[in-house]
């Protein structure tokens, strides 16, 4: 990771108002406007602290940006060097995270409901917003447990142009 | 019989006519349209036109004027296109398409101009008359990519939206460029001796060419969009005042020796959004139905003219000039696409791959712009030579490019364009992915092209719309008159295409103030009945919160603006309140 937080750009520090120097409180997180009303923005912002804390240091917050840059291309694969913060595999592992919140490892029908009640408006009724989660379960499940893995998870998406979705160009 | 009289309406009624009607006959045999592209055929009849004509008259046949060409048969395909431009792939892109179409097209012409001029040094080819700077001026007329030509062969091909956008958007604006240096080489021709203040004039007025097309363009788009705020009560004229207007802003252009094609582009554009507020359904069908078929008619005019012109006395023959000007219009394109391209991906994110660059170096199709442009050139000795130089490369381009772009795309694999609709797991990824990345944004900060978008929004919305759309003393009302009305129409349209089968309801995302539920039905037992999947894909469409900032995935039907995100906001913000207590 030395090599990340070196290369990564100064950017304006939204924890440079917090009391604490050089620990960013959720609080500060959460005040930032836009984030506010983003359906997702509670997820987001409890991605860069660690279950039940509060504070985060700059090193962490750092490594989740890190998922962010964009992928090196020509960068050969190397079998074992661990697998880089930003490729392709990493950053869908970080959005899989976002769905599955119990940490499992499958994103649960109760899971996406979860996620799809956070995205839709609240002019859909459960029972519509049942038929759509069931209907992408079905979609992606291969193995018929109801619940979509990872590796289930990584094939619905592999259409998806995921190096250049999950990528700010500014961290390059 | 009283012929004379109705001569010229009848001649050109029988041309247009005997255009439609090769048309249909090309469609009638399914699988030809699918190997020869239309542009292909229709030059081909253009020849055996010509021949006939010939053979009867025993004199050349008429060639297409360039008047008739660029005041009437060019500007209705160039408001088609600028029209149904897709304008978010287009800005995305644009710095890419600017850098194509302005660096490329300079680089294509130096270098065509200067290699053919070392090609008329060599004694035995007997070209040695030809000067410097006719060969430039040759040059920028054979280097610029023909719009009409892409259009008419990347239609067909359906490759995928970016790289589409590139080509298109490049052979759109190179316009500007190669009427600046066109005129330049041409004024240059004629004047005796060329001081370096008229280099560097000629560089300033590519500026003003370039901007003044765009501003004046933008003027008259604002213009109609602010008439069109007063048709509420004639709205069968309104359609004709966007095309009025836009031809206005492409002979305004022309008369001020601006890019008239640029001009055009940018009306269209500009006015679109508010148009298409303040028009009735109706006017808008109407729009895009004239546009269209104006277009079409067009396009296969130029191209029967295109034919018939060949056949003549125009030509003088030289094998050597007319072959080294083909292999040169090839890899000076080939050559300025690669390094414009590796200067690009330095920049870019989204990198434009080695498959992608071939196919815009190979798409680069010549057509009828340079044709008009070689017959308008001043008569000096080796005219002819240049005229049928032009015909060779366009017909070259047009055939044997035309021809094999379609099996080159299959063979490399090139991405081509999303034929079915996304599944409804890849729909709510996107926009998780979405709002993820909008959230990622905000936390580090990040002001990139979104920013620049955010800052136009406001001033959109802060002044613009007051000015241009009709009914907005009510704001809220407006918004909410312009999404039932936006939302109308893409329900329409899906039952036109036969997707939709219940009654379009009118939820909207506005909560608070549209109070309709909706109701669609969606059955539960049976997941994969298609009903089901349009039903859900529709709830989905309406009802995914919009986000802030959008990542690049172009939906023709998505709602244009970011009205009605303070209605969105209060709905988050509220159900985050209850889910935290």
């Amino acid at each position: 990771m030395r090599d990340g937080l070196s290369e990564l750009p100064p950017i304006r520090d939204p924890q440079s108002g917090a009391d604490h120097a050089g620990d960013g409180l959720k609080y500060d997180l959460q005040g930032i406007g836009a984030l506010a009303v983003n359906p997702l923005g509670d997820r987001i912002i409890n991605a860069f602290f660690r279950e039940g804390e509060e504070f985060t240091d700059f090193r962490a917050f750092m490594r989740v940006l890190a998922r962010f840059r964009p992928v090196e291309e020509g960068k050969s694969k190397e079998t074992g060097y661990p697998e880089p913060m930003n490729s392709r595999l990493s950053k869908l592992q970080f959005a899989f995270q976002l769905y599955d919140q119990d940490s499992d490892g499958k994103i649960s029908r109760a899971e996406m409901l979860q996620v799809l009640r956070l995205m839709v408006g609240i002019q859909v009724t459960d029972e519509q917003l049942a038929c759509i989660a069931d209907r992408t379960i079905q979609e992606a499940d291969q193995d018929g447990d109801g619940a979509i893995s990872f590796e289930e998870f990584a094939t619905s998406v592999e259409k998806l142009n995921i190096e250049q979705r999950m990528s700010l160009r500014m961290l390059k | 019989m009283d012929y004379q009289h109705v001569q010229v309406p009848f001649e050109i009624t029988l041309w247009i006519m005997l255009a439609s009607l090769a048309k249909i006959a090309f469609h009638l045999y399914n699988k030809l349209p699918s190997v020869v592209p239309e542009s292909c055929l229709l030059i081909f009849v253009g020849l055996i036109m010509g021949g006939i004509i010939y053979g009867l008259n025993d004199k050349s046949p008429p060639v297409m004027d360039s008047d008739i060409f660029f005041l009437y048969l060019l500007p209705p395909i160039v408001l088609d296109a600028g029209y149904f431009m897709p304008s978010r792939p287009f800005f995305e892109n644009i710095g890419t398409i600017l850098l194509y179409a302005v660096v490329g097209t300079i680089w294509n012409v130096f270098g065509i101009g200067f290699s053919l001029y070392g090609i008329c040094q060599v004694k035995s080819f007997h070209l040695q008359d030809i000067s410097l700077l006719h060969n430039l001026l040759f040059g920028s007329l054979i280097a610029a990519v023909d719009p009409v030509a892409v259009l008419s062969v990347f239609e067909e091909i359906h490759v995928n939206e970016k790289l589409h956008i590139l080509v298109f958007g490049e052979s759109l604006l190179n316009d500007a460029v190669s009427v600046v240096l066109y005129k330049l080489f041409r004024s240059f021709c004629e004047m005796s001796t060329i001081k370096t203040v008229d280099v560097f004039a000629g560089i300033g007025k590519f500026f003003v060419v370039g901007i003044g097309g765009v501003l004046v363009g933008l003027l008259f788009g604002m213009i109609a969009a602010f008439t069109t705020r007063f048709t509420k009560n004639i709205r069968v004229i309104e359609p004709l005042f966007v095309f009025l207007y836009s031809y206005l802003s492409y002979l305004t252009a022309e008369m001020f020796h601006l890019s008239g094609i640029v001009a055009i582009i940018a009306c269209a554009m500009g006015m679109k959004r508010y148009v298409e507020a303040n028009i009735s359904l109706k006017s808008h069908t109407t729009i895009k139905y004239f546009l269209k078929m104006w277009s079409s008619v067009s396009d296969t005019l130029i191209f029967i003219f295109l034919g018939v012109s060949t056949i003549g006395d125009n030509h003088e023959w030289s094998w050597s000039y007319i072959c080294f000007t083909i292999i040169f219009c090839l890899i000076w394109r080939a050559l300025g696409v690669l390094v414009l391209t590796f200067f690009v991906n330095r920049l870019h994110v989204n990198t434009v791959t080695s498959k992608d660059q071939f196919i815009i170096a190979y798409g680069g199709l010549r057509g009828a712009i340079c044709f008009s442009l070689v017959f308008l050139l001043p008569e000096f000795p080796r005219k002819k030579l240049f005229i049928a130089a032009t015909t060779v490369v366009i017909l070259f381009t047009v055939f044997v490019q035309g021809m094999t772009i379609r099996p080159l795309v299959d063979l490399l694999d090139v991405k081509r364009k999303r034929e079915s609709a996304p599944t409804v797991g890849e729909q709510i990824h996107i926009r998780f992915l979405d709002h993820l990345l909008a959230g990622i944004e905000d936390i580090s900060g990040h002001w990139g092209q979104y920013y620049w978008k955010d800052k136009l929004e406001y001033f959109n919305s802060k002044y613009l719309q007051k000015f241009l759309l009709r009914e907005y003393d009510q704001p809220k009302s407006s918004i909410v008159l312009l999404y039932e009305k936006l939302e109308r129409k893409h329900a329409i349209e899906l039952v036109e295409a036969g997707q939709l089968i219940h009654e379009p309801s009118h939820t909207s995302l506005l909560v608070f103030v549209d109070s309709h539920r909706s109701t669609v039905v969606v059955k539960e037992s049976d997941s994969m009945n298609p009903d089901v999947l349009e039903n859900i894909q529709k709830i989905l469409s309406r009802n995914l919160y919009r986000i802030r900032r959008t990542v690049p995935a172009y939906n023709r039907h998505n709602l244009p603006g970011e009205s009605g995100t303070a209605e969105q906001a209060k709905e988050i913000l509220i159900l985050r309140h209850r889910s935290l207590r």
